[in-house]
């Protein structure tokens, strides 16, 4: 046994030798499946509950396909920290990289520098810019969450008529502004509904409360406030109840189970959505596998993504997931459990 | 002299409070709601806490960074406690946040004081030790307001007066920091150690000392008000109030602390956040762009720092006019 391991090190470091410098054994094309590929999964930072998620189910798909999972991000959610985390994930050579940007623009350097080393690059959750990525998976298109969001407020808008606003997080957030983009789109098909304002709590606890409270003040017939940050709501579901108009005043829009579970027990967030993130893990890390073992996304090619379907990527390189997945009092404490 | 200039000062500071109030209220009429006052008190209280820790430490001419991660650091410890064994009552976890917020503070003081570290350096680096401890500690999870007990949250709502106890731990910090910066022994000694360290050595006071005690109660504000803004806010992680340490100096220097040291007031510091608090609460009523917003708070603390630095050239004036 030791002997045969021996050999099979004999073998690779002849293979490396024999290759050359600066060449290294291409994993997607000897095939052997000896080699684990080893992926790195790039959060926009740790310690969000959303990216533990994520990892979750990075790790399940990972199991079934012989790969190895490094699970990284900076500690604050900055570009810069993103890039640090890049360098390092390709000191390691890694065999593809999958990555959540906080900046679409300033990553792609160091990704083109990851790509030249063969290593795919896949972003999902928040885009990188076409130029620093093979494929872009997103949860769901942003035209379905524009959609499903709109739809919630007008079911939760008495007689589905009312007041709309929304807390968002930073005013230049890429996939904050798309979903707002493609809600407004989706408004007209509920014309009860009156969007108000859009109002920008900066992803951090204390301003988007502060933001809330000055909304209901500032429109005190509103009926209902959409956030899509999972910050953002629980700020304003915690604004809204001190202020004491739950029942009044509805929040929804995109959160966590387990951070919205008491509010939605309390009424404060009657319903809300938001894609499996441990899915959409499950689905990057098969994305990023498949690519790096030489699969191509080109031509409409579908990509399998095994329990979840497959997905089919466009001319940008850009393929949705899932539709998101409503929650409520019936299954939020279900899903609480698990993220 | 320097007392009547830093009279007039804050005077001057409270009149354009009062303006800047005044404008709002006729921009905005329900702003002058006895409710939304309160409101506004509310919303101010960690920050004047914390700002009156902050000024102890500028004081004598240092600077503490890890202010909002000591807070992070100590509100995720009493989450956690909370989540954990959420029978304890309310005693134990006040007791846990000052005591961490203090061990915290302290290790600042000893790193500044006897290893002579610069200030700046020393916070900076705590400031992601802190950080990073809260992600140990977690695990990187959040603690939700499901998984804080009854009492745990509403402690601090708990109304008195038409005040929450929130704003009337804010009230009774800075009468205690008004009795005790003028009329104590320590509260004298921190003003001669930042205003001129020489010559506080001379008379028997160690500077370096007297930067530790002011690390440590600063810390053990900090600490207070992590479990303050878990409880306000009902909900810990990793970031919370991340960058939150440029506002409470921020609201020191508008509030008039000179940041070499030395001069500063209660009623200068209480100004300066009321001032942010005021900016903070109206500009989102009032309708303005976020990029204002951020564009306005940074314009008032240029113009402090101006104010500051003409009134330092005053006082070298008088000086070499003495001397000539």
């Amino acid at each position: 046994m030791r002997r045969r391991a021996m050999l099979v090190g004999a073998v690779a470091l002849a293979a490396v030798v024999v290759a050359g410098c600066g060449e290294r054994p291409q994993t997607s094309t000897d095939g052997k499946g000896s080699d684990k590929l080893r992926i790195g999964i790039v959060a926009k930072s740790l310690g969000n509950g959303f990216f533990d998620a994520v990892h979750k189910g990075a790790d399940e798909a990972a199991a079934t396909l012989d790969a190895e999972i490094i699970f990284t991000g900076p500690t604050t959610p900055t570009a810069e920290g993103q890039i640090e985390t890049l360098n390092a994930l390709i000191a390691q050579r890694v065999d593809a990289i999958a990555i959540s940007a906080n900046d679409p623009d300033a990553v792609v350097p160091t990704l083109q520098r990851a790509m030249q080393r063969g290593i795919k690059v896949v972003s999902y959750d928040s885009a990188v810019a076409k130029a620093g990525r093979a494929v872009h998976l997103a949860p769901s298109s942003d035209e379905l969450i524009g959609q499903t969001v709109a739809q919630l407020a007008s079911e939760l808008a008495p007689g589905g008529k009312g007041k709309v606003a929304v807390v968002s997080a930073t005013p230049t957030s890429t996939n904050q502004n798309s979903w707002l983009a493609q809600m407004k789109q989706a408004l007209p098909q509920y014309p009860g509904l009156q969007f108000v304002s859009v109002v920008y709590g900066d992803d951090v606890a204390d301003k988007s409360y502060r933001e809330t409270v000055a909304l209901v003040k500032q429109h005190p017939d509103l009926s209902v406030i959409i956030s899509l940050s999972s910050v953002g709501i629980v700020a304003a579901a915690k604004a809204i109840e001190d202020q004491g108009l739950t029942g009044k005043v509805t929040v929804t829009g995109l959160g966590l189970p387990s951070e919205l579970v008491g509010y939605v027990r309390k009424g404060v967030v009657p319903k809300f959505a938001i894609w499996n993130p441990i899915d959409l893990g499950y689905a990057t890390t098969q994305v990023a596998a498949r690519l790096a073992r030489g699969e191509t996304p080109d031509n409409g090619q579908p990509i399998s993504l095994e329990r979840l379907g497959s997905v089919r990527f466009d001319a940008e390189g850009i393929g949705a997931m899932a539709k998101p997945f409503i929650y409520d009092q019936s299954n939020v404490e279900q899903f609480a459990a698990i993220f | 002299m320097m007392q009547t200039s830093a009279a007039r000062r804050d005077l001057a500071l409270a009149a354009i409070v009062v303006l800047l109030f005044v404008s709002v209220t006729a921009a905005f009429p329900k702003f002058a709601r006895p409710g939304n006052l309160a409101e506004i008190l509310d919303d101010s209280a960690i920050l004047i806490l914390l700002a009156l820790g902050q000024m102890l430490v500028i004081l004598t001419r240092v600077i503490d960074l890890s202010i909002a991660a000591n807070l992070a650091l100590s509100g995720m410890l009493v989450a956690l406690l909370n989540k954990n064994y959420p029978g304890l009552g309310i005693g134990p976890v006040l007791l846990i946040a000052v005591v961490s917020g203090t061990l915290l503070g302290a290790i600042n003081g000893l790193l500044v004081w006897r290893l002579k570290l610069p200030p700046i350096v020393v916070t900076l680096g705590t400031m992601s030790v802190y950080r990073g401890l809260i992600y140990l500690l977690s695990g990187g999870t959040w603690v939700n307001d499901n998984q804080m007990s009854p009492q745990f949250l509403g402690f601090i709502r708990y109304e008195l007066l038409g005040l929450t106890l929130l704003s009337w731990l804010a009230i009774i910090g800075v009468a205690v920091f008004a009795v005790s910066m003028r009329y104590t022994v320590l509260g004298r000694n921190l003003y001669t150690a930042g205003g001129n360290p020489s010559a506080a050595t001379y008379t028997g006071i160690d500077p370096g000392r007297m930067q530790c005690i002011a690390y440590t109660i600063c810390g053990a504000i900090a600490g207070l008000c992590g479990y303050l803004w878990v409880a306000r806010f009902a909900v810990a992680y990793t970031d919370i109030a991340l960058g939150f340490e440029l506002q409470v100096i921020a609201a020191c220097l508008i509030g008039g602390v000179a940041i070499a040291g030395g001069i500063g007031t209660v009623a200068g510091v209480v100004l300066g956040c009321l001032f942010i608090g005021i900016i903070r609460n109206a500009l989102p009523l009032i309708g303005i762009s976020p990029f204002w917003q951020m564009g306005i708070n940074g314009l008032v603390i240029v113009v402090a720092a101006v104010l500051s630095a003409r009134r330092r050239e005053q006082k070298r004036a008088i000086l070499e006019t003495q001397a000539a």
